[in-house]
């Protein structure tokens, strides 16, 4: 972890100061080419402001998607990016890499 | 993610402290790992414990190798320190790049004029000798050390004291006729040739660099290439690769 992931933490909690629900997103795991690596975060309030990155930008649209239910109540979620996953081919992973990124709310 | 647990990592961090975070991603649960105590509602065996220490200390984020469980260990080290010696132009775009790169910048000069508050905001600045400031800053094995004063009164002592400690990066500015100089001069001073040999001089990577930034940016290209020399993504499915064909 260095400064940038310090930042989205001091981001994540500063939400929270102002009453906004928000979502940490973590790499877990990562096979082939990916751009970030394990230990990468972002993170998003329920407005859709994000800051951080689990990728090169080609992942994040579905990771705010899912975070989004998350901060609604749904229990943390592990989510797997890659070319056997369909979902990857919709949000464009081209870099032909996996990864597992684990999605939980602050609360 | 318990809010509480997330201050505590955020100020442990801010106090530059090791700080590891497991999270059994089957049931949420976490824990904050220290050196000396765990806190948080997730209960670890001894072995499991012993491992994620072992991965913390080395800055390795990964999935503990628990059989029938999945437990991600967040590392979280303090920032690697760069010392840089002479608070010259090319230091005035090093301290803020190596900033933003993630580590703890000093700048020492004895000469007050160069090293001001207002040419290096945001930097711990010293006017000690740079031998004495050296030998208080005790570099690690996560401490950079640059010289760029190009004079040999205040570069010779500070490198003595670098090639003396387990800095894993010493660069010193200057060309290669000038570098060769300093290097007879440390040898004549006691050193072997294996210890020159850890000097990085002339400094930074071979870019065709100009301008005291662009400098900076082989610099800094350079510690950053030593810093992950055979680093792999850990706990990756095989050797992960920066190339984005994306």
């Amino acid at each position: 972890m260095d400064r940038s992931e310090q930042d989205v933490i001091d981001q994540a909690l500063a939400w929270r100061s102002e009453g906004r629900k928000v979502a940490l997103a973590t790499v877990i795991a990562t096979w082939g080419s990916s751009p970030r690596p394990v230990g990468s975060q972002l993170a998003v309030d329920e407005t859709g402001n994000m800051i951080g990155s689990v990728s090169g930008g080609c992942i994040e649209g579905a990771v705010v998607k899912e975070a989004q239910e998350i901060m609604a109540g749904a229990k943390p979620r592990l989510l797997d990016f890659g070319i056997t996953n369909e979902q990857a081919w919709d949000v464009g992973l081209a870099c032909g890499g996996k990864l597992q990124v684990y999605v939980e709310a602050v609360e | 993610m318990k809010e509480a647990l997330l201050r505590r990592l955020a100020a442990d961090r801010a106090q530059h402290r090791a700080v590891g975070l497991i999270t059994d991603l089957e049931s949420g649960r976490q824990l904050l790992l220290h050196p000396d105590e765990a806190v948080g509602d997730l209960a670890l065996d001894p072995a499991a414990e012993a491992q994620a220490r072992t991965w913390l200390m080395a800055d390795r984020s990964g999935l503990l190798e628990v059989p029938g469980r999945r437990l991600f260990l967040q590392a979280s080290m303090p920032a690697p320190r760069l010392v840089i010696v002479g608070a010259v132009h090319i230091a005035q775009a090093l301290a803020p790049m190596a900033g933003l790169a993630g580590y703890a910048v000093t700048v020492v000069d004895p000469r007050r004029s160069f090293a001001t508050d207002a040419r290096f905001p945001d930097v711990i600045l010293t006017s000690d000798w740079p031998d004495e400031a050296l030998e208080r800053l005790a570099p690690d094995v996560r401490t950079a050390i640059v010289t760029l004063t190009h004079d040999p009164k205040l570069d010779d002592p500070a490198l003595t004291v670098a090639l003396n400690s387990p800095a894993f990066y010493i660069g010193a500015l200057g060309s290669r006729k000038t570098h060769g100089a300093r290097l007879n001069r440390l040898k004549r001073a006691g050193f072997a040739d294996a210890d020159l040999a850890r000097i990085h001089g002339p400094v930074g990577l071979s870019i065709n660099a100009l301008s005291p930034a662009e400098i900076a940016v082989a610099i800094l290209g350079q510690i950053t290439q030593v810093r992950r020399a055979g680093a792999k993504g850990p706990a990756a499915g095989e050797a992960a690769s920066a190339e984005h064909a994306a």
